[in-house]
């Protein structure tokens, strides 16, 4: 069958795509500052399990996802209080567990869904009720961070700093956590569990180099988000690919772009 | 309680981690325009008591009490700079401060960081760093200034002009100071008590008290306590290069 780009599958797609990226690059700068690029890749992980357990017991995927996400981020900065082990080992251990209960959970179910597509994405699974989530999702992480905004950036340059002007870092972990996982929430459909980090990296590390300002890097990250996830989805229809790795391989070239660029404008 | 005028008051503080006493039954008292340098050898507590002093650790025993609506202004010992966020230094001096154009600019004079404040952060040197946390901590017109061995990563001269800048700002604001520095040869004209911590007070008091204590030479050795007693010798108007040594606001 032909498919043409104004379909309503593929408008919903890049709808969907657009939710992404709208709040991919917000949240990725925080990811790249703070380095909690592993952070992300475990929440994500987690998700699957949600997937499981939301679909099991008859509550949606996306409810199953919200809880098990935030259950896990929560686990573990608690676990990460006591110090005995270090982080990455720690995030090593729990999402690797909670991606191996997900896949036992889906398969002793038999439960009939494609988990290929919940690890690279597929627009065809987007429905316009998905979309009306998905942009709820948005609009929680522009307002949660918007408000935020100067104390989250406190906390990432120096928590001791923070604390001494009244903040405490714990809530803005939780913060954090909190909109990391309506990332994977959103994310899911259209990226895919494995390569949502990618998002949250590849958009804010092309704008570093590009950005004056803390507030201009996660603009810019926000538009070459955009920018990739429509593109990318056109990529995936023309040769019939799954969506989340063509969004990644144009986000991709555009880091390299940029960086040639700015070797090119040193010399 | 004649702690009420204290800005910052605490008694009979004790911390304790993974079984050891990190702080043992402290008492002390910071008032108005004091100058109060903490001295002590590494893993002494001096960190742990500023922050259970500004509040952001709470001991296990005691009673930490502070004045309302006290201001605060923090200048820690460094910061990890990220060299993934571009910020200047205005940014990062402004993040969630109040403030308006003339407090700003004002700040940025007094510490002479006018030449800075467009520049990216991640450039700065280690001297220009200092005076950028600095101002930051001077922004919002505290009434107490916490500085956490604040010339520790500066070369001799960087220190002496540091110090110099800090002297100033306590003759020039109605502000106190309580710093931890084991530059102690360097501050002690400034500050107008000294108090000794290893764990618990060994010995508080003026400066010139302090060198004589025997806890003291104890804990610095003969030479420290010597080279003190040379410092407090030098209040002669005659050395003008080394008059910021000499605290004439408390003389």
């Amino acid at each position: 069958m032909e498919t043409k780009i104004t379909d309503p599958f593929i408008l919903r797609g890049i709808l969907a795509g657009i939710a992404v990226a709208l709040i991919s690059g917000l949240v990725g700068c925080f990811v790249v500052w703070r380095r909690m690029s592993y952070y992300g890749e475990s929440i994500a992980h987690s998700s699957l399990l949600g997937v499981g357990l939301g679909i099991l017991l008859g509550t949606g995927i996306n409810f199953g996802i919200i809880v098990v996400c935030l259950i896990f981020g929560i686990l573990f900065l608690w676990l990460q209080q006591n110090k005995i082990l270090s982080t990455d080992t720690l995030l090593g251990v729990l999402a690797h567990l909670a991606l191996s209960i997900g896949i036992i959970v889906i398969s002793l179910n038999r439960i009939k869904i494609d988990i290929h597509a919940f690890l690279f994405g597929d627009i065809l699974t987007v429905s316009s009720n998905d979309l009306w989530w998905m942009y709820l999702g948005v609009i929680l992480v522009i307002i949660l961070v918007s408000i935020n905004w100067s104390s989250l950036l406190l906390v990432t340059i120096d928590e001791d700093l923070a604390r001494a002007e009244g903040i405490n870092p714990i809530y803005i972990n939780l913060l954090l956590t909190t909109v990391l996982t309506i990332v994977v929430a959103v994310s899911l459909q259209i990226i895919g569990l494995l390569l949502i980090t990618a998002m949250l990296i590849i958009p804010a590390a092309t704008s570093r180099r590009l950005a004056g300002s803390p507030q201009q890097m996660a603009l810019f990250a926000t538009l070459i988000g955009i920018f990739s996830v429509i593109l990318g989805i056109f990529l995936s229809v023309e040769v019939d690919a799954p969506s989340g790795p063509s969004i990644v391989i144009v986000s991709a070239t555009l880091f390299f772009l940029s960086y040639l660029f700015g070797l090119i404008k040193k010399d | 309680m004649n702690t009420f005028n204290a800005l910052i008051s605490a008694s009979n503080v004790s911390v304790f981690k993974h079984q050891k006493s990190i702080l043992k039954n402290i008492d002390i008292q910071i008032n108005k325009n004091d100058f109060i340098t903490i001295i002590g050898p590494n893993g002494a507590g001096k960190t742990m008591l500023l922050k259970c002093l500004m509040g952001f650790y709470k001991p296990n025993f005691g009673e930490i009490q502070k004045k309302d609506k006290l201001k605060i202004g923090y200048m820690p010992q460094s910061i990890n700079v990220i060299n993934t966020m571009p910020i200047t230094v205005k940014n990062f001096i402004t993040v969630r401060k109040k403030y308006d154009d003339i407090s700003f600019k004002q700040v940025i004079s007094e510490v002479d960081i006018r030449h800075l404040v467009d520049k990216q952060l991640s450039v700065l040197s280690g001297g220009e760093m200092q005076r950028v946390l600095l101002a930051r901590s001077l922004l919002n017109n505290p009434d107490l200034l916490v500085l956490d061995e604040p010339a520790q990563n500066l070369d001799i001269s960087g220190q002496l002009s540091f110090y110099k800048l800090i002297q100033e700002i306590y003759s020039k604001r109605d502000i106190s100071i309580l710093m931890v520095s084991h530059d102690l040869h360097l501050v002690m004209v400034s500050t107008k008590k000294v108090l000794c911590l290893s764990n618990h007070i060994c010995c508080s008091g003026k400066p010139q008290q302090v060198a004589q204590d025997p806890e003291f030479i104890s804990m610095f050795g003969k030479d420290m306590a010597n080279m003190m007693a040379v410092y407090q010798h030098t209040n002669n108007p005659s050395h003008s290069d080394s008059n910021f040594l000499i605290g004439d606001k408390n003389n």
